[in-house]
């Protein structure tokens, strides 16, 4: 089977499970919305200062719920020793690890689309430049996604799991943060020429931590 | 017996910078005896890059199958634990003496951001660590995740010192560390003290290597005695 194959079939099979369980609709993204929702209280939304930093507080909620949709991924592995089965499958680490990750990109595409909805609203953001908005996204989503599998799996079978992993992927993306914010203050701010080389930044991030990732995968998920 | 001697240069060359950077150099024209805390400062960033220098070259000798030995992951794990003293301690430093000169106890200086980054990255580091597998189970995950944190670290650089660019720049304080040394005895300290506290790493990760060891060799020792007890037990009395 070659390794598209394999990793559409592993991202279908994180995404069905979503779709059943309806944990990321049901907790990840009211997660995101509600921290929304706390930097208007945080923040006083009379003072016109959501709106000035929005692109900031859309990324931090964004990283927040992403670390729970990571810990979701790699705890649908744990019961049933589902690991094993992953591990005994005969598919290719990469392949396993693209899968995963893709599975988060869909999940995080989609809390981003809605999160991003709720910060025009609730915040009063006039959109400017949605193709350079659109083009951070993408990578930033891509960096995101493929760290938090990296990281997912070093968890994999460790005990203290769920606090090990934020502590491990939080620095890891302060690039994805950096660049996502400044990009998309740049586009809502009409000076699309500052967001560009954010852009490259992101990618060349996501280019690195998806390398890395692929290489160290299948071994880790062997030893985990 | 090796660590004896390690110790004692290190005293003593403590001592000598001790003297240096207190009596011996001559307070600065511009920032008076504040900039003496230059003589902790850069010896602690100096010390703090080495070691996770040493930690990514100690994991990747672990990763490749020839030179594979426990030394290296034990020396990746001391070196990184120095190494996050030393930051943490680069940082307050830094802080202190930025108080009085830039006006401010944090300033979002490239530097500055990328360091602390760097902390909380080899903080994360030294957590996977001690998540209580054994040994064997540790050494690939941790000297993979030494490797991505240290391939990490030139990219958060890199987009800090972009980000700070874009900043407005400082009004009150000036964001560089232009530090004059005139004379002999400023230059001559720094150097000593950076020679002075590389000894002192060297120390510590003796050290903790040496009780890492102990460590290890404990457990192995303990299963053995327990085996041991058992096969002298007869079989009949061995509770099921």
């Amino acid at each position: 089977m070659s390794i598209l194959r394999s990793s559409l079939l592993v991202a279908g099979k994180d995404l069905r499970i979503e779709r059943r369980s309806r944990v990321a609709m049901q907790q990840v993204l009211p997660f995101g919305a509600i921290v929304l929702v706390l930097f208007a209280f945080a923040l006083d939304p009379d003072r016109g200062l959501l709106s000035r930093v929005a692109p900031g507080l859309f990324w931090t909620a964004v990283l927040l719920a992403a670390l729970l949709a990571v810990g979701r991924a790699f705890a649908v592995e744990e019961g049933n020793a589902a690991r094993d089965g992953l591990r005994l499958s005969g598919l290719d680490g990469i392949a396993i690890f693209f899968g995963k990750a893709v599975a988060i990109v869909v999940e995080l595409a989609v809390l981003e689309v809605v999160l991003g909805l709720g910060v025009v609203v609730l915040y009063d953001v006039e959109v400017h430049g949605l193709l350079l908005i659109v083009a951070a996204a993408i990578p930033a989503t891509i960096g995101l996604a493929a760290t938090g599998t990296v990281y997912g799996v070093l968890g994999l079978g460790v005990r203290a799991r769920e606090t090990l992993v934020p502590l491990l992927v939080l620095p890891a993306v302060t690039p994805v943060m950096l660049g996502g914010t400044q990009a998309f203050d740049a586009a809502l701010d009409g000076r699309p020429g500052d967001g560009w080389p954010w852009v490259q930044l992101l990618w060349a991030f996501a280019l690195l931590v998806v390398t890395l990732g692929a290489l160290a995968f299948g071994p880790l998920l062997e030893e985990s | 017996m090796t660590l004896k001697w390690l110790t004692g240069l290190t005293v003593v060359s403590l001592a000598v910078t001790v003297v240096l950077a207190l009596v011996v150099a001559p307070a600065d024209a511009v920032q008076g005896d504040a900039y003496r805390l230059m003589y902790l400062h850069v010896p602690t960033a100096w010390l703090a890059y080495l070691a996770f220098f040493v930690t990514a070259v100690a994991s990747a000798l672990w990763l490749w199958p020839r030179t594979r030995s426990t030394t290296w992951d034990l020396l990746a794990g001391a070196s990184a634990e120095v190494g996050v003293i030393f930051t943490g301690l680069c940082l307050a430093m830094g802080s202190f003496w930025g108080r009085p000169i830039w006006g401010t106890w944090w300033e979002w200086d490239a530097r500055v951001t990328t360091t602390a980054v760097l902390f909380f990255l080899y903080l994360g580091y030294l957590a996977l660590r001690r998540t209580g597998v054994t040994a064997a189970e540790r050494g690939k995950r941790c000297a993979i995740a030494a490797l991505i944190a240290f391939a990490d670290v030139p990219v958060v650089h890199f987009s800090v010192t972009w980000w700070e660019t874009l900043h407005q720049d400082a009004t009150v304080f000036n964001p560089k560390l232009d530090v004059h040394f005139e004379g002999f005895w400023m230059p001559f300290t720094l150097v000593f003290a950076v020679f002075a506290f590389t000894l002192l790493y060297a120390t510590l990760v003796t050290a903790r290597l040496q009780l890492a060891e102990l460590e290890e060799g404990k457990e192995e020792r303990e299963l053995e005695r327990a085996i041991e007890r058992r096969v002298r037990v007869p079989a009949e009395q061995v509770p099921v």
